[in-house]
C-alpha cells in the first residue's frame, strides 16, 4: 500500500506516493533524486544524511517519509539557494557555511560535508557566535574521518563571523542579490 | 525494513484503539525504527503519537511542570523552567546522544524506548527479550551491561538518561490507555526482568504515555555521566541527585543511578547516608560507596562498579554546589 505524503523541499512543493517503510532519505535520493543528502551508517550515528526538516537538524536515515507529510525540508542543494534569497550569499553564489568550508579546507573527501554543512547552519541559527566547545557540541552528530575536525570547527568559527558581519541592522532589508 | 500499515492518531482515545501487540507507537523514531531496519521489531502497523493534541507543550501545573510526552528532548535541554527548577532533568537532557537526536527524540519515547544491549539489537543472537531461551549477556560480552539488580533472567541496562533524573525529582506519568487515564509514580512505570522478561514497562500494548508530571521544583539537583566518548555515545554509569539542603546540612536526598541496572536504581543507601549531614567530600564518597554496596559485576564489567561510584560522587557534590 502506497501513502501520499506533500512537503516542499528548498522550497519546491513536492506530491508523491511512497510506501510506509520508505525513509526520508530514500525519499529525497531515490524519488526526488535529491543525492547531496548522504547515507553513511543508516543508523543515526554518523550523520551524513543530516536534513533540516521544519527548522531543525535531523537524520534523514531515521524518519519516515510519511512522518514528514507537510514538512518543509532543506537539504544541501538548497541551501546556496536560500542564501542568495536572504541576500547573504557570498561572491561566488555559495551560502557563507559553504564558502567557509571552502576557505578554511574543511572538506576532504567530502562525504560528511553535506550534513556537516546542515547541522553547522542550524547550530549558527541557534547560536549565533558559537565558542570552539559550542560548535564541538553543535556537531557531535557527524562524524568526519578526513579531517581531524579541527579545520571544520575553524570554517563554522569563520562562517559564524561572516554572517555576523553581513547581517542586516534590525529593520534594514536587503535586495535578492 | 518489512512492510508496515501507516496511521496517525490525533487523539489518544485513537492511538489507544489503533495499538496492540502487532500495531506499536512512532513518535521520534530513533529508537523504534533502527530496531525496525535491524528485524528485531516486526510490526504489522505503526501509529503515529505524534499529532496527538495537547502532548506537545511544556506547561505549569498545580505542583510543577506538566511536560507532554511528545516535548523534544532539546526543548527540555533548553526550557528555562526546567533549567531553573529542575536543573537535573535539563543536564541529563542536555547529554542525549546529539543535536540531531535532541531534535528528534521525545521525553516519552525516551522512558518508553527498548534497550540499546548489543545482543538485543541484532537479529542474529538468541535473546531472552525477544522471545529466545536464555540471555546471551551474561556468560558473553557484558562490560557495558548490569552490576546492580542483575539477579534475574536479563542483564541489559535500562537506556533511558532522562529517567534516573525524573526518579530523582519524584515525577509522575500518565498513562492513557483503552480504559482511560492513570497515573504512576515514574518507578513503577519500569519492571525488572524477573517481572517481566518481556518488556521494560507496565504499559500494555494499547497504553501510551501521555504527559510527565513533575512536582515541587529540586533546584538543588544535578545529572553526572560516565561515558567512553566525550559525545555522542551512552552513559557508561550515570547519577542523578536532588537535595534539599537546610541549615548546611542535608534535609532531603533523592539518589538514582542510571546504565547501571535493567531499570533506572534508585540508591536507598546513598540517601539515607546523606540525610541529616553536612555535604561535604567525605559524606559525599560515602553515599557513593552506599549506592554500590551491593553490585555484582559480570565478568567484564567491575569497573563500572568504580564508574557508577564516581557518577553518584560528582553528582552529590554538583547538586549541593547548584543555587
Amino acid at each position: 500500500m502506497k501513502y501520499p505524503v506533500a512537503l516542499t523541499v528548498n522550497g519546491r512543493r513536492h506530491e508523491v506516493e511512497v510506501e510506509a517503510r520508505t525513509l526520508l532519505v530514500q525519499l529525497l535520493r531515490d524519488e526526488l533524486g535529491l543525492t547531496g543528502t548522504h547515507v553513511g551508517c543508516e543508523d543515526s550515528l554518523c550523520g551524513a544524511c543530516t536534513v533540516i526538516l521544519d527548522g531543525k537538524a535531523l537524520k534523514s536515515c531515521t524518519r519516515l517519509a510519511v512522518q514528514a507529510d507537510g514538512s518543509e525540508v532543506l537539504t544541501i542543494e538548497g541551501l546556496a539557494e536560500e542564501a542568495r534569497r536572504a541576500g547573504i550569499a557570498s561572491p561566488s553564489g555559495l551560502h557563507p557555511i559553504q564558502e567557509a568550508f571552502w576557505d578554511r579546507h574543511g572538506v576532504q573527501c567530502g562525504f560528511c560535508t553535506p550534513g556537516m554543512v546542515l547541522a553547522a547552519k542550524e547550530l549558527l541559527e541557534r547560536c549565533p557566535r558559537p565558542t570552539e566547545e559550542e560548535v564541538r557540541r553543535g556537531i557531535d552528530g557527524n562524524l568526519c574521518r578526513c579531517t581531524g575536525y579541527q579545520r571544520i570547527v575553524e570554517a563554522v568559527r569563520l562562517a559564524a563571523e561572516r554572517l555576523a558581519a553581513s547581517a542586516p541592522a534590525p529593520g534594514e532589508r536587503r535586495a535578492p542579490a | 525494513m518489512k512492510a508496515f500499515a501507516y496511521r496517525v492518531a490525533k487523539s489518544e482515545e485513537e492511538a489507544c484503539k489503533l495499538l496492540g501487540e502487532k500495531a506499536v507507537a512512532i513518535a521520534g523514531g530513533t529508537s523504534l525504527l533502527n530496531l525496525m531496519k535491524n528485524h528485531v521489531v516486526q510490526p504489522d502497523t505503526v501509529v503515529s503519537i505524534s499529532r496527538l493534541s495537547g502532548c506537545d507543550k511544556i506547561e505549569p501545573a498545580a505542583a510543577g511542570l506538566k511536560v507532554g510526552a511528545n516535548v523534544r528532548i532539546a526543548d527540555l535541554a533548553a526550557s528555562a523552567e526546567v533549567k531553573k527548577g529542575y536543573p537535573a532533568l535539563a543536564q541529563a537532557a542536555a547529554n542525549v546522544a546529539s543535536p540531531q537526536i535532541q531534535h528528534m527524540g521525545t521525553i516519552g519515547g525516551n522512558l518508553c524506548q527498548r534497550p540499546s544491549c548489543w545482543y538485543f539489537t541484532q537479529e542474529a543472537f538468541d535473546c531472552l527479550k525477544r522471545g529466545g531461551s536464555t540471555c546471551p549477556a551474561r556468560e558473553g560480552e557484558n562490560e557495558f551491561h548490569a552490576i546492580l539488580g542483575n539477579d534475574g533472567p536479563c542483564v541489559m541496562v535500562h537506556p533511558s538518561s532522562l529517567a534516573p533524573a525524573l526518579v530523582a525529582l519524584g515525577a509522575r506519568v500518565r498513562i492513557a490507555g483503552p480504559a482511560g487515564a492513570r497515573e504512576v509514580g515514574i518507578e513503577e512505570l519500569f519492571v525488572l526482568p524477573k517481572t517481566n522478561p518481556r518488556a521494560e514497562t507496565v504499559l500494555a500494548p494499547n497504553e501510551i504515555v501521555t504527559h510527565v508530571l513533575l512536582g515541587a521544583s529540586w533546584p538543588q539537583s544535578a545529572t553526572y555521566e560516565v561515558r567512553q566518548k566525550a559525545s555522542n555515545d551512552w552513559a557508561i554509569s550515570t547519577a542523578s541527585v536532588a537535595l534539599k539542603i537546610e541549615g548546611g546540612s542535608c534535609a532531603d536526598a533523592r539518589v538514582c543511578l542510571g546504565a547501571v541496572a535493567p531499570v533506572p536504581w534508585r540508591a536507598a543507601g546513598a540517601e539515607a547516608a546523606l540525610k541529616g549531614k553536612p555535604v561535604t567530600e567525605e559524606s559525599a564518597l560515602a553515599a557513593a560507596e552506599a549506592a554500590v554496596a551491593g553490585a555484582t559485576p559480570l565478568n567484564q564489567n567491575a569497573y563500572k562498579v568504580t564508574t557508577a561510584r564516581t557518577a553518584v560522587r560528582r553528582a552529590i557534590l554538583l547538586a549541593a554546589a547548584a543555587k
